[in-house]
């Protein structure tokens, strides 16, 4: 491995900041991607739970 | 019956119908998330552990591999979702409306992840985060252009009426994709020519290799997350629709 150790590859030879800033961020907002996703499809079943006729409610 | 308005006799219609294309996009949209999350791993690997060091950049340049990803999809998105908001405003098929407003915001995150790290990148590389020119600028308007597409559709009540009017916004904007892509031909600018050209690329094969990993492994999350969010827009919009309310009977939905 041509890291050698944890801490060199995390200091990506002096360019960790730009290096690991740029994956966190990346990561971050594809996390809040998919959490975002998932509230909108609950929101849009609970939609549909609500538009049933009354009376034949699941 | 379900208030679904395709020709009848017509197949390639067939998967126009939300009700049809809703269980299909269920089936399809894991796959593509598992090949996501899967290339992802063995792109990172390859580009962290197996790519050297850059004689002229060091390490900073590893950020290239969600750097390029990022900014192709956002250019790539932007012109999908063109397409299928133009097919919708001629074709009145409502599918393709539904598909564009899906494609917005991967396709502004993706914007938004290419000019974070190019940020980040200029940086160590050019001495500064950001610089009015051509690339950077035209990109930004990209981003815009997907979050203004958001905006208007959200403003408008009558969804048929906001997907005409995001169909023309969408494709009036269209023409900033190519902008991009050849503004560094086109203009004095920091950021570098493409590395990358059909038949020769000035990459390290190993670098090189580890970056189209990344490319398809973008794609694959893009149209992963896209699917997903279609779903969820065919059941904001079809929620009375008879087929809704029989597959949520069912345990289908």
């Amino acid at each position: 491995m041509q890291w050698g150790s944890l801490e060199n590859f995390l200091a990506m030879g002096g360019y960790g900041f730009f290096v690991w800033g740029s994956y966190a961020v990346c990561a971050a907002v594809i996390a809040a991607e998919i959490w975002a996703l998932r509230q909108r499809r609950r929101a849009a079943l609970a939609d549909v739970k609500r538009a049933q006729p009354a009376g034949r409610a699941a | 019956m379900s208030s679904v308005t395709t020709s009848p006799g017509f197949s390639l219609f067939r998967y126009a119908a939300p009700n049809v294309f809703y269980p299909l996009a269920g089936r399809m949209a894991p796959l593509f998330a598992v090949l996501a999350a899967v290339l992802a791993v063995i792109g990172l690997y390859i580009g962290f552990f197996m790519a050297p060091t850059d004689a002229q950049q060091g390490d900073s340049y590893r950020i290239i591999y969600i750097h390029v990803p990022s900014a192709w999809m956002a250019m790539f998105l932007y012109v999908v979702m063109a397409f299928w908001a133009g097919v919708g405003l001629v074709f009145n098929t409502r599918l393709s409306s539904m598909m564009a407003q899906a494609i917005a915001p991967t396709g502004a995150l993706m914007a938004f992840i290419s000019l974070w790290t190019g940020a980040l990148w200029g940086r160590p590389t050019w001495g500064t985060y950001w610089v009015w020119d051509a690339r950077l600028t035209s990109t930004l308007i990209l981003l815009f252009l997907y979050l203004g597409f958001i905006a208007l559709q959200a403003a408008i009540d009558d969804k048929r009426r906001a997907d005409r009017a995001g169909a023309v916004l969408a494709l009036v904007g269209v023409v900033n994709v190519p902008i991009i892509y050849f503004s560094v031909k086109w203009w004095n600018t920091l950021h570098q020519g493409a590395s990358i050209k059909p038949g020769s690329s000035s990459m390290a094969d190993i670098m090189l290799t580890g970056l189209l990993v990344m490319v398809f492994a973008f794609w694959m999350y893009a149209i992963a997350a896209v699917l997903v969010r279609l779903r969820a827009i065919i059941l904001e919009r079809e929620r009375r629709a008879q087929w809704a309310l029989e597959a949520l009977e069912r345990g289908t939905l």
